[in-house]
């Protein structure tokens, strides 16, 4: 579209020889401004997550001291701060809670969507009576913020559910464990879930169901051999969405882990050292880049699917 | 490096997922085998079932018991609007409700303006793709990252001596004072709500950005050639052509400043008047024992959010239907 542009512009005719040469100057100065507004933001926004970067490589007394700004005419480097966040003495170390945001995410994120695909393709394809109130019903959910969960949710793995004396829930005893992190999240990333997968998985082709039908497949197979593969594009964008959100997430982590080495992921744990050790900065700076490689790393590499996902209409929270 | 105990923390996620696969896996191989009489039900149950079943434990039935809540004291005791009255008239709660405004109101349209200015500068440029990566990185971290890289943004060093936070030295560098900036209300409402707008601007242009290219060419060429200079383009062409988009993203990014919780925790822990309501639901529910003022807290939330949804709900249609 760029090119046309530019080509009609070279060939209008120069009738009047003033009027394009005015409007070429006030085109470049147009694009100049332009130029000048777009790298300031771009500087704006790249700054602060760059002098944390940099600080991060920055030895811990220099960082206590000086600007990290100093570091171009001062330069001193060194991993010793990493050293210690990844592989320290328990204290101080943050190995333990990357590997529980690993364990918290990854299997969050995939039974959210299995569950998921499995309830769209039953509200696209299974006839059944009420399927849209199922359908509406799910989709308003969305409605609910997570917080109007929380509490009931704690006391249901806490003290399990009772009507008087008669126990409906027991007590499983599951205060504190990955389980309780795990239902969660599945929970709260259904609906939306739910709802984009299905926007998806209804518009495959009828007749391609129907000729499955009559071949004779149930809809076992119908999920597993034809809708899966077709599915793959949108299960990514909506996997990556789920993952980098639980990944991310502190809310939902606080509740339920209790914040200790067992179980909290490293948002809890990066959350609790800005607030009690605010000014050990050579933890925090190296210890916010361990957090943030991973989800960097599935942004970079998978940026186009998480675009998708956005526009598709997910911003959850 | 303690291996000891990653190993078995790794190997029982694995086994979770591997029973969880092995689970579906055969249940949906078992289903078309069903008996004939029912099979359709047994095949409804098997797909729908664990959702449902899920979504009616873990969301709907505590957010029921969370209204229920709301009426009720520390104790567990009726207390009728006690909890909505302590919510509309203590200061405590009044400081919250004055800043979760305050975010309302700035963040959308400063996070929405930012992103549109970015995304119609950038749109054709050589550099678009790595700039508009640039913009939208921040999306990617998490709130407490962001959080924790703007807190040493806003770092005070006292006595005189050299700054480590880069606004402080701005600050000295124009010959002001330095100060603790995030102790400093209601000035530190206003700094925590940068970060989201840093956040959310990225948001904003990917989204802004996306309309802007599907603007008819025909219309911007017209205008071109008419010799529409281009700030009556934006306002008389682009504006009026992407005003549905703007309209989802302002309504969007208003949800989730509504929910915010996470920035406000790590950063200020909602200390020094700078609560909002989200942090100060988990603030009072969790931190304070009160479950009745942390569920008033989730239904003002909830109450707040309804229309927003409503209304996008009803955008979202109207695009389908002219699809």
């Amino acid at each position: 579209m760029s090119s046309t542009v530019a080509a009609t512009a070279t060939q209008t005719p120069p009738v009047a020889v003033t009027e394009p040469m005015a409007n070429r100057v006030k085109k470049r100065l147009t694009s100049r401004t332009a130029s000048i507004i777009s790298l300031l933001i771009a500087v704006i926004w790249t700054i602060p997550t760059f002098g944390l970067l940099l600080s991060s490589f920055r030895p811990e007394r220099e960082i206590k001291t000086t600007g990290w700004w100093t570091a171009f005419t001062n330069p001193s480097f060194t991993l010793e701060n990493y050293e210690t966040v990844l592989f320290g003495t328990s204290s101080t170390q943050l190995a333990s809670y990357f590997i529980n945001s690993i364990v918290i995410a990854v299997p969050a994120t995939i039974f959210t969507l299995t569950l998921a695909a499995m309830a769209a393709y039953a509200l696209a394809w299974i006839d059944f009576k009420g399927r849209s109130w199922v359908f509406i019903g799910i989709f308003a959910l969305q409605i609910v913020p997570l917080q109007m969960a929380l509490i009931p949710l704690l006391q249901l793995f806490s003290n399990g559910a009772h009507i008087g004396s008669i126990t409906i829930v027991p007590d499983f005893n599951l205060t504190g464990t990955f389980v309780t992190v795990w239902i969660a999240h599945a929970a709260f990333g259904l609906p939306l879930g739910t709802f984009l997968l299905h926007n998806f998985i209804s518009e495959i082709p009828r007749e391609m169901v129907e000729a499955a039908r009559v071949d004779g497949a149930g809809h076992g197979a119908i999920f597993r051999k034809l809708m899966l593969p077709l599915i793959t594009p949108a299960l990514a964008s909506f996997g990556i969405f789920e993952f980098l959100w639980v990944w991310n997430d502190l809310l939902v982590a606080l509740t339920f882990t209790g914040g200790t080495k067992d179980v909290a992921p490293l948002t809890v744990r990066l959350a609790e050292m800005a607030g009690s050790r605010g000014d050990r900065w050579e933890r925090l700076t190296a210890g916010a880049f361990v957090s943030l490689i991973v989800p960097l790393i599935v942004f970079l590499s998978l940026q186009k699917y998480f675009v998708r996902g956005l526009l598709a209409g997910g911003l959850k929270g | 490096m303690d291996f000891v105990d990653w190993g078995p923390k790794l190997f029982n996620a694995l086994l979770a997922v591997a029973v969880f696969g092995a689970v579906v896996g055969l249940l949906l191989l078992v289903v078309d085998r069903a008996p004939k009489r029912g099979h359709d039900r047994y095949q409804l149950a098997v797909f729908l079932l664990p959702a449902v079943v899920l979504l009616a434990v873990g969301l709907l039935i505590p957010a029921i018991r969370t209204t229920i809540l709301s009426f009720t004291n520390a104790a567990g005791d009726f207390v009728g609007l006690d909890n909505y009255k302590w919510l509309f008239t203590e200061d405590e709660a009044l400081i919250t409700i004055r800043n979760t405004i305050i975010w309302t109101v700035l963040t959308p349209i400063l996070a929405t303006g930012i992103g549109l200015i970015y995304a119609i500068v950038i749109d054709k440029a050589r550099t678009e793709a790595i700039s508009k990566t640039l913009v939208f990185m921040p999306m990617a971290i998490s709130f407490v990252g962001a959080g924790i890289i703007w807190k040493f943004m806003y770092a005070y060093r006292g006595g005189g001596n050299e700054q480590i936070g880069l606004i402080n030295q701005f600050i000295v560098w124009f010959g002001g004072e330095p100060k603790q900036l995030l102790l400093d209300p209601p000035l530190n409402t206003f700094l925590l709500l940068i970060v989201m707008v840093w956040i959310q601007a990225g948001f904003a242009m990917v989204v802004l950005s996306a309309a802007i290219k599907g603007i008819p060419a025909d219309i911007v060429e017209a205008a071109r050639i008419d010799g529409v200079n281009p700030w009556s383009m934006f306002w008389q062409v682009t504006l009026p052509s992407i005003r549905g988009a703007v309209i989802v993203v302002l309504s969007t990014i208003t949800i989730a400043v509504l929910k915010v919780f996470d920035i406000v925790r790590t950063m200020t822990g909602g200390n020094f008047d700078t609560s909002v309501i989200a942090n100060e639901m988990y603030t009072q529910a969790f931190r304070f024992r009160e479950p009745g003022r942390g569920a008033a807290l989730a239904l003002l939330l909830f109450v707040l959010v309804i229309p927003l949804v409503l209304y996008q709900i009803r955008v979202l249609r109207q695009r389908e239907e002219t699809r």
